[in-house]
């Protein structure tokens, strides 16, 4: 057997599960929190793709550096994204918040559909060129075979955003209103914990992740369209589900299990198939686990 | 202190509440009794403004309090304690007492208050690191009203403290919920099944059917009213 190999996809499988994992945070901790299935929130990466790559053409313009360039794009595409993540809550999902559940689900689709049109309007519906910003570095070049610098940055990135998300929830006073928020939402209310508030913390926090991850992938590949939102919302959507929905610690697992099965599927069997191995993944595990890797059984009282 | 008026309170179109008044004074512990289903959660739950009442009015040392949200209600000293206890299952019992202070900013009182919830509680000190979910019934109890107590209320409302313990834990709750509207002059308003300890410790008593308060009276009246003892105290 090839190790090297198989030590290779290993590593792009880690890098693209990574991916995966920031953008699952944003469904699972928005679900965690009111039980919806977020289903714009694909979108809300597309657009943080979309942000960075025009202040990336308005700054290469100008003349700065590729580093320098990345790190304003993903600023304001940051930005951008947060901005998104509070409007969409308040416009269309605040005003369900008592309704059925089926109602924010469907309007969840409907601002999904809405803003990937939108763009493909506004922008254009063909595949643009995302500029390689960041050079290669000297010291990566003995082992570049399994990791590229891009790749370096996505992993740095994607661990320190996780541990910031980690302390933010465990420690400050916002994450423990989200954890109470979340474990028991009328008990919260009753200790003074601004509910509204807290959703809408929750979806800027998930749309800041969306956009990071938005701006890596999108340096990664080398281009965007108005679609990447929607096939890496349903691939992070099932990293969620894998992991257990409404799980932190689950969605990152969940991410990097689907993305190195992707890799291992892609590279020994035909990479044609990859997507059937993420979703097939997805249906074993849920045939075995219901609840997800890392989710618990709704225990439900009679 | 607190002033209920002529409030109506619904469900969608289900009426909950029909025109009900009452009047805690401070100091006092006041109880309201009645059956599953006569409204009682419902009046408190509008005291707390988590469900708004569609008419009448509250007010809360003279001011009106029905139209404010939750949070707020909070922070003006009303904190209850909900039936069910609604323990936070996945917090430590130290952060769910932290939680009961979420609003209070003095991290030194905070503190102390903690070590004196051990103090009354001590099984509560030995499983301040136990997950909330894990405890017993009246472990739960004990920290649902320690918890309420962490945010420091001039009114502490208790819905069913006694609901699903065993007898003896029920004695023990009773009497530190004496003990607590005696010593730190917190005024209790106490909604109970259990007519007969409530209105033991109580020092008036309201009696609630279907969204209406039928009677009103001192405890001790109450508990020898003759309608009273056949339909609430078994006898």
């Amino acid at each position: 057997m090839d190790f090297e190999y198989l030590f290779e996809l290993l590593c792009s499988g880690v890098v693209k599960g990574s991916i995966y994992a920031l953008i699952a945070l944003g469904y699972t901790m928005v679900y965690g929190i009111i039980q919806l299935i977020n289903f714009a929130h694909g979108e809300v990466y597309m657009i943080g793709a979309f942000v960075a790559f025009i202040v990336t053409g308005v700054l290469t313009l100008s003349g700065h550096s590729g580093l320098t360039v990345l790190l304003l794009a993903a600023l304001a595409a940051v930005i951008y994204a947060a901005a998104y993540g509070y409007t969409l809550e308040k416009i269309a999902y605040r005003p369900l918040r008592n309704a059925p559940r089926l109602s924010p689900l469907i309007s969840a689709i409907g601002a999904s559909i809405f803003l990937m049109n939108f763009v493909q309007l506004v922008q254009t519906p063909d595949f643009l060129p995302f500029p390689e910003l960041i050079s290669d570095f000297d010291f990566m070049e003995p082992i570049s075979r399994y990791l590229s610098s891009v790749d370096l940055i996505i992993l740095i990135v994607t661990t320190v955003t996780m541990i910031a998300l980690t302390v933010l929830i465990k420690y400050t006073r916002t994450g423990k209103a989200m954890r109470a928020t979340q474990q028991d939402m009328i008990m919260a209310r009753l200790s003074g914990i601004n509910v509204d508030r807290v959703i809408s913390a929750t979806f800027i926090i998930g749309s800041v992740l969306a956009a990071i991850a938005g701006v890596l992938i999108a340096s990664r590949t080398g281009q965007i369209n108005s679609a990447i939102g929607f096939t890496a919302g349903l691939k992070a959507f099932t990293a969620a589900v894998l992991g257990g929905i409404g799980n932190i610690p689950g969605a990152v697992l969940g991410g990097l299990v689907l993305g190195i099965a992707e890799t291992l599927g892609a590279g020994y069997i035909s990479s044609a198939y990859e997507d059937v191995f993420a979703f097939g993944l997805l249906v074993l595990i849920l045939t075995l686990r219901p609840s997800g890797l890392l989710g618990k059984a709704v225990k439900q009282k009679v | 202190m607190l002033e209920v008026r002529n409030i109506q309170t619904c469900y969608g179109n289900i009426q909950a509440l029909k025109n009900v008044s009452l009047t805690i004074n401070e100091g006092e512990i006041v109880t309201l009794i009645g059956a599953n289903g006569a409204g009682k959660s419902t009046t408190l739950m509008s005291i707390c403004g988590v469900i708004s009442p569609r008419q009448g009015e509250i007010l809360f040392r003279g001011e009106p309090i029905h139209r404010l949200n939750a949070e707020k209600i909070v922070s003006l000293g009303i904190c209850q304690v909900p039936e069910g206890r609604h323990i936070f299952p996945q917090m430590s019992v130290l952060e769910n007492l932290e939680m009961g202070a979420f609003l209070r900013k003095d991290k030194g009182g905070i503190k102390s208050d903690i070590e004196h919830a051990f103090e009354r509680f001590p099984i509560l000190g030995r499983r301040r690191h136990q997950a909330g979910g894990t405890l017993s019934g009246g472990e739960q109890q004990m920290l649902a009203i320690s918890r309420a107590l962490l945010s420091r209320p001039s009114l502490l409302l208790l819905d069913e403290p006694s609901l699903g313990l065993a007898p003896l834990i029920i004695k023990q709750i009773f009497e530190i919920i004496r003990k607590i509207n005696a010593e730190s002059n917190t005024t209790v308003f106490l909604v109970e099944q259990n007519a007969n300890q409530a209105l033991k410790i109580a020092h008036r008593g309201y009696v609630m059917e279907n969204g209406v308060i039928t009677l009103e009276d001192r405890a001790e009246n109450l508990l020898s009213n003759e309608d009273v003892k056949k339909a609430y105290l078994g006898m």
